[in-house]
């Protein structure tokens, strides 16, 4: 398969746009998969990864033939997910304490508005759920748990798309895990 | 939480990630066997990871490659041919001069079906032929074009006969005597002249 994509990916980059279609269409799915996760919207997710595969495209003289090309894929879909993720979020800073309460921040606030009330929860379906509890996630976690246990990726593949060393990555999975494991029961 | 806690909760992170040493293996698994607390621990870590594993496949929407497709940038073709013309710049410069050059000739090739000579004092013409009479002597090149040329006397210079016919009996040209009869060979006498003319201009 890499052989293929790197003979697509030479053929683009001379000048060939038609070649870049194989090149979407052995990862559209991914690459969708992805975003939808990481964003739980599905309008918002078709955007941000058709721009992903743009950005591939226009940058694509940029990327290393001896790497993979779905990790310098990836790093372009899950840094554009992370900024949306951040321009949704209200300019505040969560961990500010919140005038007049005795260490209450807004992370207790956000929380309470967000939560979704228990006979709620209870009645989704599982699917449904599922995607509930990843958008719960702080943002940090939800790159590293979307990656390892949606797409399966390695630790080492995952420390190279989001750019970070091998133990961030491993801090914050396991921070994830307990972050999702509370969650699940505090029901 | 207490401190023995936190040290087999990272052992069991440690485990989950697949990368336990054998010996913390075998003391988490000692351990959980006596302590009901990381038992319970353990149990919910590895539900929530079915749990998030439980996550349906999601696959793009229809038509999803033919909108990437289109949303494609169109300029990155005309940004290669710049491109490859900033690189090649005596192709171009010499692609432009053959143009302009081809322009030209072809330009003077429509308009040349006119008959004309080059005017000479003892030269006689009667409609579209030219006579060099017999006993002159006709000094400097002589072109004729879309007529012909009948020599009686002496040229002392070149002789060019354009579409049309040299007929000499005995005739005495000191220098070249030349028949164009096709479009090629006269753009080949034009460019020679063209060159010639050229030259000249550095002499």
């Amino acid at each position: 398969m890499d052989a293929l994509v790197n003979k697509r990916i030479k053929q683009v980059l001379k000048g060939d746009q038609s070649a870049y279609t194989d090149i979407v269409n052995l990862y559209q799915h991914k690459l969708y998969q992805i975003c939808y996760r990481m964003l739980g919207n599905k309008e918002e997710a078709e955007d941000i990864a058709q721009e992903a595969f743009v950005r591939a495209y226009v940058n694509l003289h940029s990327y290393d033939q001896k790497r993979k090309f779905s990790t310098w894929l990836y790093r372009i879909a899950t840094n554009l997910c992370i900024d949306r993720i951040r321009k949704k979020k209200p300019d505040y800073y969560l961990d500010a304490e919140v005038a007049g309460t005795d260490g209450l921040n807004m992370y207790s606030q956000i929380a309470s508005s967000e939560k979704l009330p228990e006979d709620v929860v209870a009645q989704m379906e599982l699917q449904e759920r599922v995607q509930y509890e990843i958008s719960r996630l702080p943002d940090k976690y939800r790159a590293v748990i979307v990656l390892k246990y949606i797409e399966e990726l390695s630790l080492q593949e995952i420390s190279e798309i989001l750019e970070m060393p091998l133990g961030t990555v491993k801090t914050r999975i396991h921070r994830g895990r307990e972050a999702l494991r509370k969650q699940l029961n505090n029901l | 939480m207490t401190a023995c806690n936190e040290r087999y909760v990272e052992y069991m992170h440690d485990y989950l990630d697949g990368d336990i040493s054998h010996d913390h293996e075998k003391e988490l698994k000692q351990h959980l066997k006596s302590c009901a607390d990381c038992q319970q621990h353990m149990h919910e870590l590895s539900d929530s990871i079915a749990f998030i594993k439980s996550a349906a496949h999601i696959t793009a929407p229809l038509h999803f490659e033919t909108r990437v497709m289109q949303r494609l940038p169109k300029r990155k073709n005309t940004a290669g041919i710049q491109k490859w013309l900033r690189r090649h710049p005596i192709i171009v410069a010499a692609a432009v001069f053959v143009l302009f050059m081809s322009a030209t000739l072809v330009g003077s090739y429509s308009n040349d079906t006119q008959f004309s000579v080059t005017k000479q004092p003892n030269l006689i013409v009667e409609g579209q032929t030219v006579t060099v009479p017999e006993g002159e002597v006709v000094k400097g090149d002589i072109v004729v074009k879309n007529g012909d040329i009948v020599i009686e006397g002496e040229v002392d210079g070149n002789v060019t006969v354009i579409n049309g016919k040299y007929m000499a009996s005995s005739a005495v040209v000191t220098g070249q005597v030349e028949e164009i009869d096709q479009a090629f060979e006269w753009l080949w006498y034009e460019m020679k002249q063209m060159f010639n003319s050229f030259i000249s201009l550095f002499k």
